[in-house]
């Protein structure tokens, strides 16, 4: 989701050339950097932008579909869609866990992702509005997170690669239970159909943008591609994202909502219509039409859970004490 | 008011006969609640019949910056490995 991590993100190191290029050269030699080993402030400052803004869009990216689970049309889609929710807070808890890794709190993330100075995905500040987008998500938002994470697994920061191919394992599930849910309905009523086709109208774009602005207005790329925290450009991934996405709509009978998409013989791949930056960046800034309900959940659950934290410590103080009487 | 929670590792082990290996990190207020935590987050598809947890601040670890020293010097003991010494092939597998 997550080429949006690095958005804002600040590069800028004082290390001086001789320190920066023997980081740099075993970043070239592939070599895993752990998380005691020297490295560039700048390097350690990206890190934990984008896996704490990674771990929050997990956290948060819970709350869109877990709009849905008591509405499930049956069993078997309710338990899968809470095995994938509960999969989503999984992946927060790694990510969290490889960002603290780096020396920042888990009381710091969450303060930060609760007062709004850090960020999520955009796309999660879309609503849900019927159980096809249940369908969609899975398809679309999981199909373009797989994109992204499945380079990250070669991160060069070994505590987030590690995270990742933990993600990726679990994530594949995720893209095919929702493409079954658009499957069924596409196969279903002309009522059903519709719906599935109203739910991809919505969820294209915003999934195009997922990948981060354009290559030539993504600032932070180059230093990010050099260390290799990131592999491939933004506009990279979405080609092919959209390369694998055309046929499986095309095998639904649906329609993807962009009149400009045609496959373009030269580069091997499909050209597409202008992606909408001014709704892009709005929805970045914080005024998507879900924004201010997703932080109140948020914020709602970290209050309403302040009393288990204190008691469970609570607990732990008074078994630790009985434990030192009784030696 | 908020006290940190602690920061355990966790240790699984994937099947008998395997050693209990490393997997990630959580917080939890005891040790109870990082099993139980370790089980829900670590193990969801049939990962392991075993969990070990340990605070993290048990753990002593080697010194990144020492290393070269700790480490480097068992690279010219070649005469370590089976492979330094000359048999015959007629003496057969050794």
């Amino acid at each position: 989701m997550y080429s949006q991590g690095l958005i804002g993100a600040d590069g800028r190191t004082e290390e001086t050339p001789e320190f920066l290029a023997r980081f740099q050269q075993r970043i070239d030699a592939e070599e895993k950097i752990e998380p005691k080993d020297e490295m560039p402030e700048g390097y350690r400052r990206t890190l934990v932008r984008q896996i704490g803004q990674h771990a929050h869009s997990e956290i948060v990216g819970m709350l869109p579909e877990g709009n849905w689970i008591t509405r499930a049309p049956s069993l078997r889609r309710k338990a899968a869609l809470l095995a994938k929710v509960q999969d989503e807070g999984g992946h927060g808890l790694y990510l969290y866990s490889a960002a603290e890794t780096l020396g920042v709190s888990r009381e710091e993330m969450t303060e930060e992702l609760l007062s709004g100075k850090a960020k999520y995905s955009s796309i999660f500040n879309y609503p849900t509005l019927n159980w096809a987008d249940m369908g969609t998500i899975g398809w679309l938002v999981d199909g373009a997170a797989i994109m992204n994470q499945i380079p990250l697994c070669r991160c060069s920061f070994g505590p987030y690669a590690r995270a990742m191919i933990r993600v990726c394992k679990e994530e594949s599930f995720h893209q095919r239970q929702g493409y079954e849910i658009v499957m069924t309905l596409a196969q279903g009523t002309p009522g059903q159909k519709a719906m599935a086709q109203d739910s991809l109208n919505r969820w294209w774009w915003p999934s195009l943008m997922m990948f981060g602005p354009h290559d030539a207005d993504s600032q932070h790329s180059d230093q990010s591609m050099a260390w290799k925290i990131k592999r491939f450009t933004n506009d990279e991934l979405r080609q092919k994202f959209i390369d694998a996405t055309v046929p499986q709509a095309e095998y639904l009978g649906l329609a993807l909502p962009d009149p400009d998409l045609k496959w373009n013989e030269e580069k091997g791949g499909y050209d597409h219509g202008p992606i909408d930056w001014d709704e892009f960046w709005r929805v970045v800034k914080g005024h998507g039409p879900m924004a201010r309900d997703r932080i109140k959940a948020r914020k709602k659950a970290w209050e309403d859970g302040a009393w288990v934290r204190e008691a469970a410590l609570a607990h732990a103080e008074k078994r630790r004490a009985r434990k030192i009487a009784a030696e | 008011m908020t006290a940190t929670t602690p920061l355990w590792e966790v240790f699984i082990r994937p099947r008998n006969g395997l050693a209990h290996k490393h997997v990630g990190s959580l917080h939890a207020a005891d040790e109870v609640m990082a099993l139980q935590s370790a089980r829900d987050v670590y193990t969801r598809r049939g990962e392991g019949n075993s969990i070990w947890v340990v605070p993290s601040a048990a753990i002593t670890a080697s010194d990144p910056d020492q290393t070269a020293e700790n480490f480097e010097p068992t690279a010219d003991k070649i005469y370590r490995h089976p492979t330094f010494y000359e048999i015959p092939d007629d003496v057969g597998h050794m």
